[in-house]
């Protein structure tokens, strides 16, 4: 007689669908388990860049680490792109896809300014990426990248993936450094900080991701978007503004070593 | 992740979603509005992949906008919910959208309706309809509420109800949800539900 309770497969309840669950590990490399579990969780693309809304406008900071599995091929690598004076974008993922497409969108952002004789909007130019990557979807294009701009209607900030998904929104962070990022973003952010607190906090927050996370680090650079365009704030090496946040107090010697008199 | 669900009452519509952009284990954004205006008298709520749910849904909504402006009547809630379903049924052997849709509609002959479309391209009419990890308790504690002459107080009270359980009983439940309301008088936000609110919160 089969018997019926959890867990247990009887012929009675196929067919039938079961109560959703996760699927429990059949392991003996439970660490190893682990291991996987902590990667396929993770944001793959290897970087932390960030950007949020102000009072002052809006604040862009990205690392400069590249790497390759677990070789770091390049630690000056530009991860803010200048779409256009007004515009920003931040590159994570694959960096030729990220390169070409923000190249792109800055050729179709200027037509359009040719067309119709005024800036195109973060709106607009957010929205033209979003479509041009839908259509490549499931192609294997690796791009997630925040559209950053002043526009008409003030500060604008979108967030576009090789998905094709566009998010609007006031804060965002991007890579594998971003849940570092966000935990300092989120509790040091105010909407009225002046430009010099918020280019604190988002340096701040790239140090941070940079020094928990492997595939982030180099030079934390913060550029602001202002009603007058974007300039770059700062370049500073994330080693050094360790020390600079956690200096080493010079310990004090108990006993000098003294020669043997002798 | 995505919960979304709905129900037709005494002369109008229902329709509630969560408002959670999640990515892997981050969430993006808490205040995402899934329940887009389609035209004056319809709302579609969607669930399913960023992508394809802003272009799908988006794309249904300019096509029921030009057969309104070729033909100067609207489409009704019927056909609107038919062409969708067409639209999906075409895709899903060559480049499915993978797209979960409740439409609620309002229409002057036939009254309120609400249709139940899924990423296969089913299509049920329906009095109550759920999808997503939430439809594991809502359908049930709508099934046991439910009467077809509800008020909208009654409806919002069930609403409630079904967002308490699933805010208490799902995992990873989503903190926010929107709910918005079609009757004679138009298609439109009824509220939301916030239990985390971000530092500027107005609704994009």
């Amino acid at each position: 007689m089969p018997m019926i309770g959890f867990g247990s497969n009887s012929e009675m309840l196929d067919g039938f669908s079961s109560v959703p669950s996760f699927d429990l590990p059949r392991t003996t490399d439970f660490d190893g388990f682990q291991k996987e579990a902590v990667q396929m969780v993770k944001p793959a693309k290897g970087t932390t860049t960030l950007a949020f809304i102000f009072k002052g406008g809006v604040m862009v900071a990205a690392d400069s680490r590249a790497s390759m599995g677990g070789y770091i091929s390049s630690q000056s690598v530009k991860k803010i792109i200048e779409i256009n004076p007004y515009m920003l974008g931040t590159m994570a993922g694959g960096a030729a896809d990220c390169q070409f497409w923000h190249r792109n969108l800055g050729i179709k952002c200027r037509l359009h300014e040719l067309a119709n004789k005024r800036r195109i909007s973060v709106s607009g130019a957010s929205k033209l990426l979003a479509n041009m990557l839908y259509s490549y979807r499931g192609m294997g294009l690796s791009v997630g990248t925040m559209i950053a701009g002043w526009d008409e209607t003030g500060p604008g900030l979108y967030y576009v993936d090789n998905e094709g998904g566009r998010l609007k929104g006031d804060r965002f962070s991007v890579g594998s450094g971003s849940p570092y990022a966000y935990g300092v973003l989120d509790s040091g952010y105010k909407f009225d900080m002046s430009v010099e607190e918020a280019s604190e906090l988002a340096r701040r927050s790239i140090y941070h991701a940079t020094f928990r996370d492997g595939a982030s680090g180099g030079v934390a650079s913060v550029y602001h978007v202002g009603p007058k365009g974007w300039t770059k704030l700062s370049g500073d090496d994330v080693g050094e503004l360790h020390y600079h946040y956690y200096p080493v107090a010079p310990a004090t010697a108990e006993h000098e070593m003294v020669e043997a008199a002798e | 992740m995505e919960c979304v669900f709905g129900l037709v009452g005494n002369g109008f519509a229902i329709v509630a979603a969560d408002t959670s952009a999640v990515h892997s284990i981050l969430l993006h954004k808490n205040n995402e509005d899934k329940i887009m205006v389609l035209d004056s008298h319809k709302l579609v709520a969607a669930s399913g992949e960023p992508g394809d749910r802003v272009q799908f849904t988006e794309y249904v909504q300019k096509n029921v906008s030009l057969y309104k402006f070729r033909n100067g009547i609207p489409l009704t809630t019927a056909a609107a919910a038919n062409f969708t379903r067409g639209e999906l049924a075409t895709a899903l052997r060559k480049n499915p959208y993978s797209v979960n849709i409740l439409m609620a509609g309002y229409d002057n002959e036939s009254g309120a309706s609400l249709y139940y479309i899924d990423y296969i391209a089913t299509l049920h009419k329906v009095d109550k309809g759920a999808f997503g990890y939430g439809s594991y308790f809502s359908l049930s504690t709508m099934d046991r509420h439910y009467r077809s002459d509800m008020t909208v107080e009654e409806a919002i009270e069930l609403v409630d109800q079904c967002i308490l359980e699933i805010r208490s009983r799902l995992v990873v439940a989503p903190p926010n949800f929107v709910i918005k309301i079609v009757d004679k008088d138009g298609a439109r936000d009824y509220a939301w539900r916030q239990t985390v609110q971000d530092v500027t919160t107005a609704a994009v």
